[in-house]
């Protein structure tokens, strides 16, 4: 920690992002999947003519706006703290993050919120195709505001296709395509609107069993259901596929996550997948304690979803921590070809990356070229390991073993739960039993809750897998933060909470409302 | 008042809140509240950076 540096500052600036994005991702996954479904259920009421339909499209398509409504902009918040909390980082990754979220705004969210005026207003307005194609495109507007602030993400994950430019102290993008088309930032898209998807199958399915229980509007739940449940069925089972492409994505570029996401410190050829496991408290790497109070496994199996072979090497914590084995990733740097290097040298290696720069900097004030190319080169060579020399310990380089491996087991469990749940409901509907089983229309509507709980499981794997990086090897969160007051951040963050809870309330409010009134008086005005 | 209307509102509080209170009072850009030109932002990172090793 540097003098005057408020100690603090990076844990309070952490928790105020987590807090935000905790509720940004509230109201996103909903805006993703029902738009679809919602242009899917207008797409059916335009080819039968059936005005059922209409009224049912437009009571999901209130229960969307008001979702779209509340949860418009929360994202505006997480930029607004780019600038202010995370000055260093802002200005490190340069355009790398400017242009996505630049290309957001221009395209996608015009794209948006010009169409979703006709979606809510333009009924009887417009045609009925033009109404159609306007809530198709309000739909896919939403989903590319996705992929670019995901592309951004995927960045900070895997960092691709720019160069450092020790004068400015910025990355420069080299190759656009490399940034856009990043295999982690094609399957983190994929598997993250999926989520979406199935986050608004299942909140269809809660809110169509809620009328089921309370044996109002059966028809307009059955037809729902019946929408959503094929609809969640389908993009459940692509979230289990992208799901993989992650896991795989995940081994090739970020081994310290993999080996948190399963508890795994000694890693092993033909490693097992861990299906139920209870990690030792208070593990520490090189300890010499057991991983695993208690752990089932599939056998072989992470082998081969991080490295498509049932008996390729898994590396553990202390195996990425002590180094001495041959990894298989992605961009492996050329001083690991044969064999990775510990944490220990890369520390080394970080600090005579951070020297060197340093050195350019001395050398281009006195003009000495000489000595400033010099110091570039010993960047250069030495600057995929630039944010280990930020770095004070080898065990700095692991981040929440605990946190990551129980947010994993949980997103998994659930996903796999929301695949079964969708084949029970889909199975009995078209029995036509679905209205008899109220032990089911039970777990749809309490399956709503559990669904938002394992989305943000998923992001939690995300974000606290990856530390204590806020850019991959690169930068650690540590000196990605502003010199500024903990108390200034400490007084947003409360702020934020009150500020986001209120708007979460008035959600609850205004949405529960609306169905409890149900279709009849649901139709957008 | 409709469900429309409730919303517009709270959009349009949100939006003041959001740009008006948030952005200029909590949350200035602190490069460019502190520096007037990109070599002074980038030198003051760049010294930054140097700093918390």
């Amino acid at each position: 920690m540097i003098p005057n540096m408020d100690p603090g500052i990076v844990d309070w600036s952490r928790a105020q992002f987590a807090l935000t994005a905790i509720y940004h991702w509230l109201f996103v996954p909903l805006t993703l999947g029902l738009s679809f479904l919602v242009a899917i259920m207008e797409t059916i009421y335009v080819k039968t003519g059936d005005p059922e339909w209409k009224r049912i499209t437009k009571f999901w398509m209130t229960l969307f706006g008001i979702n779209f409504a509340i949860g418009i902009a929360t994202g505006i918040i997480l930029e607004f703290e780019f600038g202010t909390n995370w000055s260093n980082y802002s200005w490190f990754v340069g355009d790398i993050f400017g242009t996505p979220l630049a290309i957001e705004g221009i395209m996608a969210f015009f794209l948006e919120s010009t169409f979703i005026a006709v979606m809510f207003f333009g009924w009887n307005k417009v045609s009925k195709k033009f109404h159609l194609a306007s809530s198709w495109l309000t739909a896919i507007g939403a989903n590319l505001s996705a992929l670019w602030i995901l592309v951004a993400n995927s960045w900070m994950q895997y960092p691709v296709g720019m160069k450092f430019n020790p004068e400015t102290a910025r990355n420069e993008m080299q190759n656009f395509w490399d940034v856009l088309f990043s295999p982690v930032a094609v399957h983190k898209f994929l598997h993250t609107i999926s989520s979406g998807y199935v986050t608004a199958a299942i909140f269809i399915l809660g809110i169509s069993a809620w009328f089921l229980l309370k044996k109002r509007e059966t028809e307009m739940a059955r037809k729902s259901i019946l929408v959503a449940a094929i609809f969640g069925l389908i993009t459940s089972l692509f979230l289990a596929i992208t799901g993989d492409g992650s896991g795989y994505t995940i081994a090739q570029t970020q081994p310290m996550k993999l080996a948190a996401m399963e508890g795994l410190y000694q890693g092993q050829k033909a490693n097992g997948l861990v299906l139920f496991g209870i990690p030792q408290p208070g593990k520490k790497a090189g300890d010499g304690k057991k991983d695993f109070i208690l752990k089932v496994e599939i056998p072989g199996l992470l082998s081969f979803m991080g490295y498509r072979n049932v008996d390729a090497f898994v590396p553990g914590v202390e195996d990425i921590l002590y180094g001495g084995y041959k990894p298989e990733f992605w961009n492996v740097p050329p001083a690991e070809k044969e064999m990775a290097l510990p944490v220990s040298e890369k520390i080394t290696r970080g600090k005579l990356a951070i020297t060197a720069f340093i050195d350019f900097k001395n050398a281009k004030k006195a003009g000495d070229e000489v000595a400033a190319a010099k110091a570039d080169s010993t960047m250069k060579a030495n600057f995929a390991y630039f944010g280990y020399g930020y770095l004070h310990s080898p065990e700095e380089a692991v981040p929440n073993v605990a946190l990551t491996f129980y947010s994993f087991r949980t997103m998994v469990v659930f996903g796999f739960y929301f695949i079964l749940l969708f084949i029970i409901v889909l199975y009995f509907h078209l029995k036509n039993q679905l209205q008899d089983k109220r032990w089911l229309q039970y777990i749809m509507l309490w399956t709503i809750p559990v669904v938002y709980l394992a989305g943000q499981a998923g992001w939690i794997v995300a974000e606290i897998g990856r530390q204590p990086w806020v850019i991959q090897d690169l930068l650690p969160t540590r000196a990605a933060v502003s010199m500024i007051e903990t108390t200034s951040v400490q007084i947003t963050f409360w702020l934020f909470a009150v500020l986001f809870t209120a708007l979460l309330i008035a959600e609850l409010m205004i949405m529960t409302r609306q169905i409890k009134l149900g279709p009849k008086d649901g139709g957008t005005k | 008042m409709t469900v429309g209307k409730k919303l517009l509102i709270i959009i349009l509080i949100k939006l003041f809140i959001l740009f008006f209170i948030l952005r200029l009072f909590f949350f200035p850009d602190f490069l460019k509240s502190k520096f007037s030109n990109d070599k002074d932002r980038g030198d003051y990172v760049r010294d930054q950076l140097i700093q918390r090793k």
